[in-house]
């Protein structure tokens, strides 16, 4: 008897209604039961690291605003910190409270956007449609403190653009109580429901080891039991005050498991935990100015002086965002500009977690992660017209290439970057 | 009755129908918006969809085998046609009917399944395929439970001796509840409940809808087909919305309303006829709607499991009690 072929190929994007952005996955597929997984990303690269180090850092800042339409706070919170360290600006304790404040309504929006998405994934459009409905709420709050439902434009190099008027207060204390009177009735329909759990119990598993090993950041670093948080190992603004715990499932009492379902459970709890620090800002936060330098030009001027390097980072929903910048004096555009997203350390992570999966659990351990493809594309390769793959050495020396270029870019402390081999 | 009459019927019975699985269909997506919080679309979207895809390109991919991915619509609804023909309509028998029609319907409801997995494999797309290997795990799944309720009634309704064995229009006229003692009812209520769980899994809806699986298979068996074919397939899937709901209504609750409220003659019949439909509405309701907004997508293996082992015994066990009910009442 002729040997038939036993497995075949499944591709999934880069346009497929599982994806809410594009990449592509070539499952190798025996049955229902996937045997392999292949990820291609760079449909969503942009240049904008490019872009940014053509600009003055005010015009940095808005591209990094838009970075990503999700975390677009985390972005531009990363980068002014950056800044901030290089230039040795100060930010006023009102300023990085409210920075603060953003940022968490960020991540509770966030979080519940991500819960929607992942009800359609699990094909249960009613808890989508009430989530989304309940997201709604914090939307709101988002525009009337900064008057954009996304792209908030809250940081500025110093400082914060607005300040919360005292009438904004009890606004925002409503929208807590509304949420906190919800939280018992998400947990029910999330975690208590019998369709939900059947989905995402023991699906996509992804061992502690694993995300050790895979650097995996954020809520997927965190269900897998990692106590892993930059608003824990490394606080920044005022986070350190707040004494913030990076959440596991324990915490919801089950044992840690590493699937779907303790995602669900990590970023629900995380939902929360935002409500607690905004409610504890909301208490502590002293008056005073909201910016060291109110005036554009003159922060500019002070910008254009600053000589040296700096790193931001920040614990955006998804996870850990970095942005290094290094400036020089006389220059208005950063000499380098380096972001990397939560996603691209999340990325490889999708491995281990689609192994021996059935097909039925591509978009929901696909979205698990709650990836951000347009945050985390870094490179495309076109070459003669057409889109190319490149295996590690050829890779290798790329990067090397474009290391050697952006050195040229840097005329002072040239000797500082350090020569690792590497680093794309 | 003369061939003429029965034409005539047939037509009557097909358009009306089709009628009103849009309508339904109508209704059914509307309902499901609003108990999601949504506006929903109008009423009449169904007959717009419709409109719309028999006025579209009917794109053939290179790759499918022509003339199985073309015939497979028309053989769908065909079939979904047809079994409307064999279904009473409240107080009027069915069109076609004789001894062992019951088995008809059962593979007639089968058929659309089949064409459906047929033009999947046919259209050589992997969603496709994948689609249809799913679509017949399902059909293997829930055909013997619906098999075992059907036989059950008929087996039950033939040991009455009144009309031919295994046919609907017997069945209909013969409803069990009052027939059988408490051991029999328990027994129906069963079948009942499992027919109810088949329903929404041999119409591929949520949280059976895996062979079409939109946020997994993007599609699946319908994933190549486009324009006139879709909509036989759109048409094929309403009609047998309704077709399950009459059948439903015809094995489990074939009671007239004009009859009690004693209102005879064309009124009375009239009545009736609208009374069947209102139940129809009600077993679409229960059985299709509120539980395609109740749950999330389950997976091929978690159906398949659920189908074979506890939806089978509770049939079987409502076919048991039915046996032992006739050997105490006798």
């Amino acid at each position: 008897m002729r040997e038939l072929e036993k497995t075949f190929e499944v591709p999934i994007g880069p346009v497929h209604p599982a994806l809410k952005e594009p990449i592509r996955f070539t499952f190798q597929v025996e049955g229902e039961r996937i045997v392999g997984v292949d990820v291609k990303p760079g449909f969503a690269h942009r240049g904008i690291e490019f872009m940014g180090m053509e600009r003055n850092l005010i015009q940095v800042l808005y591209l990094a605003e838009r970075i990503c339409g999700i975390c677009s706070i985390s972005h531009p919170i990363a980068l002014t910190q950056a800044v901030e360290v290089a230039a040795g600006i100060e930010v006023p304790p009102r300023a990085q409270y409210i920075r603060v404040i953003v940022s968490e309504l960020e991540r509770i929006h966030s979080h519940l956007l991500w819960a929607g998405v992942a009800a359609h994934e699990l094909g249960f459009d009613t808890l989508l449609h009430l989530t989304w409905k309940v997201r709604e709420r914090v939307m709101d709050i988002l525009e009337e403190l900064t008057g954009n439902r996304v792209d908030y434009a809250i940081p500025i190099f110093g400082g914060v653009r607005r300040d919360i008027a005292p009438e904004q207060y009890p606004k925002i204390q409503e929208m807590l109580r509304y949420y906190r009177g919800l939280f018992e009735e998400l947990a029910e329909r999330f975690l208590r429901d019998a369709s939900v759990e059947a989905r995402t119990r023991d699906v996509g598993v992804f061992t502690p080891e694993e995300a050790e090993a895979l650097c995996a950041v954020g809520p997927t670093a965190r269900a897998s039991g990692l106590r892993k948080d930059v608003r824990q190992d490394w606080p920044y603004l005022v986070y350190g005050d707040f004494g913030v715990k990076a959440i596991t499932p324990e915490d919801y009492g089950t044992e840690v498991r590493g699937d779907v379902y303790d995602r669900i459970i990590v970023r629900l709890l995380e939902v929360a935990q935002s409500m607690d620090i905004i409610e504890r800002c909301l208490e502590d936060m002293p008056e005073g100015e909201i910016t060291s330098i109110p005036k554009v030009p003159a922060l500019l001027a002070q910008l254009k002086k600053a000589e040296g390097e700096g790193i931001g980072r920040h614990e955006a929903p998804r996870g850990e965002v970095i942005h290094y910048i290094r400036l020089e004096a006389d220059k208005e555009a950063p000499v380098v500009w380096k972001v990397k997203a939560p996603t691209y350390s999340n990325l490889m992570s999708w491995v281990p977690m689609f192994r021996d999966q059935e097909i039925a659990d591509i978009p929901i351990i696909a979205a698990s992660i709650d990836p951000c493809m347009c945050c985390m594309d870094r490179v495309h390769l076109v070459r003669n017209g057409r889109d190319e793959l490149v295996w590690k050495e050829e890779l290798l020396a790329l990067s090397r290439e474009k290391t050697e270029r952006i050195r040229s870019r840097v005329t002072r402390y040239a000797s500082r970057v350090v020569d690792h081999g590497g680093g794309i | 009755m003369s061939a003429v009459s029965a034409l005539w019927q047939g037509a009557l019975v097909l358009f009306g129908g089709t009628l009103l699985a849009l309508v339904y269909k109508g209704f059914d997506r509307k309902l499901a918006a609003r108990m999601q919080g949504r506006i929903g679309p109008p009423i009449r979207q169904p007959f717009l969809d419709l409109g719309k895809l028999l006025v579209k390109e009917t794109v053939v991919p290179r790759t499918a085998v022509r003339w199985v991915f073309n015939l497979m619509p028309f053989l769908a609804l065909v079939a979904a046609g047809t079994v409307l023909l064999y279904l009473p309509v409240g107080p009027f028998k069915p069109v076609l009917s004789g001894y062992g029609d019951v088995i008809v319907v059962l593979y007639l409801l089968a058929l659309p399944a089949i064409a459906m997995a047929l033009g999947g494999f046919a259209s050589g797309s992997p969603y496709g395929v994948v689609g249809a290997q799913r679509e017949l795990v399902m059909l293997m799944s829930y055909e013997f439970p619906l098999a075992v309720v059907i036989v059950a009634l008929a087996w039950r309704v033939a040991g009455l001796g009144a009309g031919p064995a295994f046919s609907l229009a017997t069945l209909a006229a013969q409803p069990l509840w009052a027939q059988v003692g408490p051991l029999g009812v328990l027994g129906l209520a069963l079948l009942l409940v499992a027919l109810l769980v088949v329903t929404p899994a041999e119409l591929s809806k949520i949280p059976f809808d895996i062979p079409e699986a939109e946020t997994e298979i993007a599609g699946g068996l319908m994933v190549e087909y486009s324009g006139v074919n879709l909509a036989l397939f759109y048409l094929a899937d309403a009609i047998k919305t309704i077709a399950m709901a009459a059948l439903v209504v015809a094995l489990f609750i074939p009671y007239g309303i004009s009859g009690p409220l004693g209102i005879g003659g064309i009124g009375g019949q009239i009545l009736d006829v609208a009374f069947f439909f209102l139940k129809m509405f009600v077993v679409m309701f229960a059985a299709v709607t509120t539980v395609r907004v109740a749950f999330a997508r389950l997976k091929v293996d978690q159906i398949a499991r659920g189908f074979w082992i506890p939806l089978t015994a509770v049939a079987l066990a409502g076919l048991l009690l039915l046996v032992l009910d006739k050997a105490v009442v006798g």
